[in-house]
This record gives C-alpha cells, structure tokens and sequence, in this order.
C-alpha cells in the first residue's frame, strides 16, 4: 500500500481531435511537493485540468485517496479536499478580496470553521486585509496571488493544484509563495502538485520533479537529483 | 405647471414598471449573456395564470401570488428545457430561440384564451388623488411604486448580502473559477433564470391593468420600451436599468402628454438608436476590468 494522495495512471486527454496528453502516469506521495516541470506545450495546464476534471481524460485514471476521481463533478471537488487555483489565479476582479475569500469557503457546512479559516487567511496574508472591500482587479499581481492562494486554503484543502504560480511575477514575490509552500507542507501537511515554467524556483522547493514533454512525463525523479545531477538538467531541462 | 407635475409623476408610475421589467432583462443578461426576448411573452403567460385563478377563486391576490410562481416556474422551464439545449458559441443562436418562444407562447396563449382582450383588473382605484387641487397620484400608482420598490430592495439585498447572491454573481462573472470554488453554475443560471422571470411576471401583472387588458400581446410595446430602458442603463448595470427605466417612463409620458400618444412607439425607437449609435455601452457601462 503506497502513501500516494494523487496517482494517474495511463491518463490521456485533448480537446476534440487532438490529443494532449499521451499515457500519463504519475504519482504524488501525501504532504509532499510535486513540481511538473516541461516547456510550452508540453501539456501541464491539460494535465492539471484534466487531473481536476474541468477536462475529460479519454483514457485511464485518476485516483485520490485509492477512489477514483472520474465521474466527479468539478463543483465537487473541493469537498473532496482538491484545490485548484486555475492558469491566471483566477482572481474574480469584479468581486471585492473578501467576495473572492468567501467564495472559497462557502461550500463548508460548518460556518464557524468557515469564519476562523477566513481569519486565518487575513493574518497569513495581511495585505489583503487592507484590501478587503478593494475589487480584485485593483489589486497588484502579488496581491492577487495572496488572494488565489488564500482563496484555495480558506477550503482546507489537503491537495493545492496550482498552475504556474510564478506567472508574471517579480522575484522576490516568486520565492516568497515558494517558502509559504514549503512552510504548509512542513506545517499542515499540505500536499502540493504545481506546474512550473520557472524550473529553478519550483525544484527550489519540490520534494520530486517531474518532466513533462510533448505530453509524456519522460522522468521522474527526487527533486534535489534535477537539481544537482547535472548530466540530467542538461537532457531535460536543457540549462 | 399641474400638468407637468402631473405627466411627470404619471412618467414616474410607468417607469418604475419599466424599470422592473428592465432589471429581468439585466438579471439574464448577467447570467447568462442572453436578451431575453421572451421576457414579454412570458411575462403575459404568468398574467394569464393570474387571470385564470382570479376567475376560479374571485380573488385578486391568489392570482398576483400565481402569476408571481408562474413565472419562477417558467423562467426555470425556459432554461432547463429550452436555453441550456442551445449552442451558445454564437450569440445569435439565443435570440432567434428566445424569438421562436415569443411566437410559441404567444400561439398557445391564443389557443386556449383566445386573441380577444381580457379584462385586466386593478387592485387599487387608478384614479388620481388630487393634493390642493392638483392631480397627483393615483392609489394604483403609489402601489406600483412601492411593489418595485421592495423588489428592487429584494433583490439587491439577494445579490450583495447573501450567500447564493454572491455564488450567482461569481458564476456570472468566471463560471469555470466558481465550479472549482464548488459553486453549482448551471443551478445559479436557472435561479437567475427563475429570479428575472419572476421579476418580469411581477411587471406585467403591474402595467397590464394599465394598457388596454390582457392579449398575447399585451407586453409587446412594454418589452420595446423596457429594452430600450435597459440598454440605455446599460445591459450589465442593475442600477442603470433603473434610471433607465424612469427615463423612459418619463420621456413617454411627456411626449404622449404634450406631442400625442401615436408618436410613443417613434420616440422609443428614436431613443434607442441615439444610445445606442453614441453610447453603446449605456449610460452606465461599467470601466472594462483589466485583466493581467
């Protein structure tokens, strides 16, 4: 029996006709971080939202937990314990920061937990409690990050899917989302599967990296070997 | 100057059903990215239910109360059974539906009630009280106002201070991020659906007693006007669906007041295409959100 939280196994989709994802397998131990790394092109936004069912794989399958994850609705998800912060953040910029916040939490029963993990939100990211009745797109693009992030876990999620995360953002914003990562896992358990353009700063941070091409994971492997071995980088990250 | 006074607040009585009628075409717009041109239709087939319960329990009420879950009922109906079958990649394919169903709903209405007008009673006097002998509004008319009024409070207080208004308002605005949020977008579609109907039924139970009587096509003018109301508001703006519909209220009755009632449909009409050739947006277009 493995500790694995996600696993897919020979996972294809496309949209229409055209195949994206050709036989993916991948697994993703539990309160650890999975970086998938790849160029443009190479299928990790599809992998992602076909792992959180906004796309139908047309072969193979997702499991959570060991239960399989096809046939959820995607509204569903988030009571599975699956949060996925979508390519963009998808911040609501019509919606004020506390509208976005709410929104993560309103699917939970129990409003108190609700309440306290809204609160929770606010101390981890204190920018945003400034900005509470700021519209979404009033904020700046770290803020907005804050908010998505923040967005996800008012959930308690414990799978975080997250889509580029440093897309568009300066450095120092990058390697601070980065440590908050890295500071849930060690703290909450948090389990993490991101999808990266930024090589370094993800492997900075992942526990395993996996390389994606042309919709093939071609290796798999602990993230600290991509890091170091540098016969590997230059095969498959090519730097 | 009475007869100003007196124009202006009859425009007043008759824009705040237009500007309800406005606010169900807004509802759905936001929603859904549709113009409803059902609405009117739909609207005079919830009158007709009004009509019916009237007739079999002798009261006003149980038929306002009808018209009200008629036209819930229907908005649900046209969604679940009609609109979400439609391909919605080009925008025209909803409106030629929605103009098929005025057709539809307008040739069942006549079957089974006839294309004679029925009568369409009020439930207060529609005569003019009058205040140190200027006529000013009538019972009806401070009716109208009041029953707009409380849902326009409704219906703000649904949209800003509730749990399923703010699941409505993000499914509108990024439907894919609100599914991953949880929120059902296809059930908050049908409850706009549901919602704007309703509203709509409300307002063709108010100006009906007020035109000629209840037809099929009782609300055909009314949709026009309240059409142009909105898009003078701006189709996205509840707020400026309201002023919309005042505007138009008055604009139609000064010109019926002092220019004649033939000229009513011409100055809709003309007001429509001086909005929309130099603002389109309306008047109150929101600032396009900058998306990074």
């Amino acid at each position: 029996m493995s500790n694995d939280l996600l696993r897919a196994d020979a996972l294809a989709a496309g949209y229409g006709p055209v195949p994206v994802l050709h036989g993916v397998d991948l697994s993703v131990p539990l309160g650890t971080i999975t970086a998938v790394i790849g160029a443009n092109g190479a299928g990790k936004t599809t992998l992602l939202r076909t792992l959180s069912g906004m796309l139908r794989p047309t072969a193979g399958r997702i499991l959570l937990d060991g239960k399989d994850l096809r046939g959820t609705p995607v509204e569903q998800l988030v009571r599975r314990g699956v949060a996925h912060v979508p390519e963009g953040r998808g911040v609501i910029g019509e919606l004020t920061v506390e509208e976005n916040l709410r929104l993560g939490a309103l699917w939970r029963r129990d409003r108190a937990a609700a309440a306290r993990a809204l609160d929770e939100a606010y101390q981890l990211f204190e920018p945003l409690a400034r900005r509470r009745r700021h519209l979404g797109h009033q904020l700046s693009g770290g803020e907005r990050q804050m908010l998505a992030l923040g967005r996800a876990l008012v959930g308690r999620p414990r799978l975080l899917l997250l889509d580029e995360p440093s897309l568009g953002l300066a450095p120092k914003v990058v390697a601070q989302t980065m440590a908050l990562l890295r500071q849930l896992r060690d703290d909450t358990g948090l389990t993490v599967l991101l999808v990266e353009q930024n090589v370094r700063s993800a492997l900075a941070v992942a526990d395993q990296g996996i390389v994606m091409s042309l919709g093939r994971v071609v290796l798999a492997a602990p993230a600290a070997q991509l890091r170091d071995d540098t016969d590997l980088r230059h095969a498959y990250l090519g730097f | 100057m009475d007869r100003f006074l007196f124009l202006t607040l009859d425009g007043l009585s008759r824009g705040a059903v237009l500007a309800a009628f406005a606010l169900a075409l807004v509802l759905i717009w936001r929603a859904g990215r549709i113009v409803n041109f059902a609405q009117g239709a739909m609207a005079v087939a919830a009158a007709y239910v009004a009509y019916s319960v009237t007739a079999a329990t002798g009261s006003y009420w149980l038929g306002f109360a009808a018209a009200l879950v008629a036209g819930l009922l229907l908005g649900v109906v046209v969604d679940v059974a009609v609109m979400r079958l439609v391909d919605h990649r080009s925008p025209l394919n909803p409106v030629i539906v929605a103009l098929g169903l005025v057709l539809l709903i307008q040739a069942v209405l006549g079957m089974v009630y006839g294309n004679e007008y029925l009568p369409a009673r009020a439930p207060f006097s529609r005569t003019a009280l009058t205040v140190g002998g200027t006529a000013v509004l009538s019972p009806y008319d401070l009716f109208v106002f009041g029953t707009v009024g409380v849902v326009g409070a409704a219906l703000v207080w649904i949209f800003t201070r509730t749990a399923i208004g703010l699941r409505m308002r993000a499914a509108a605005f990024a439907p894919e991020v609100s599914r991953l949020l949880g929120v059902n977008v296809g059930g908050m579609l049908t409850l706009g659906w549901a919602l704007a109907s309703g509203v709509g039924a409300l307002a063709g139970m108010l100006v009906i007693p007020t035109e000629l009587g209840l037809h099929p096509h009782a609300m055909d003018l009314v949709f026009v006007s309240a059409f142009t109301a909105a898009v003078v508001g701006g189709l996205d703006s509840p707020p400026g669906a309201v002023v919309g519909g005042l505007g138009v209220g008055l604009l139609l009755s000064y010109v019926s007041g002092y220019a004649g009632g033939d000229l009513i449909p011409l100055a809709v009409l003309a007001l429509l295409l001086t909005v929309l050739l130099l603002r389109p947006g309306g008047l109150f277009a929101p600032v396009t959100a900058r998306r990074v």
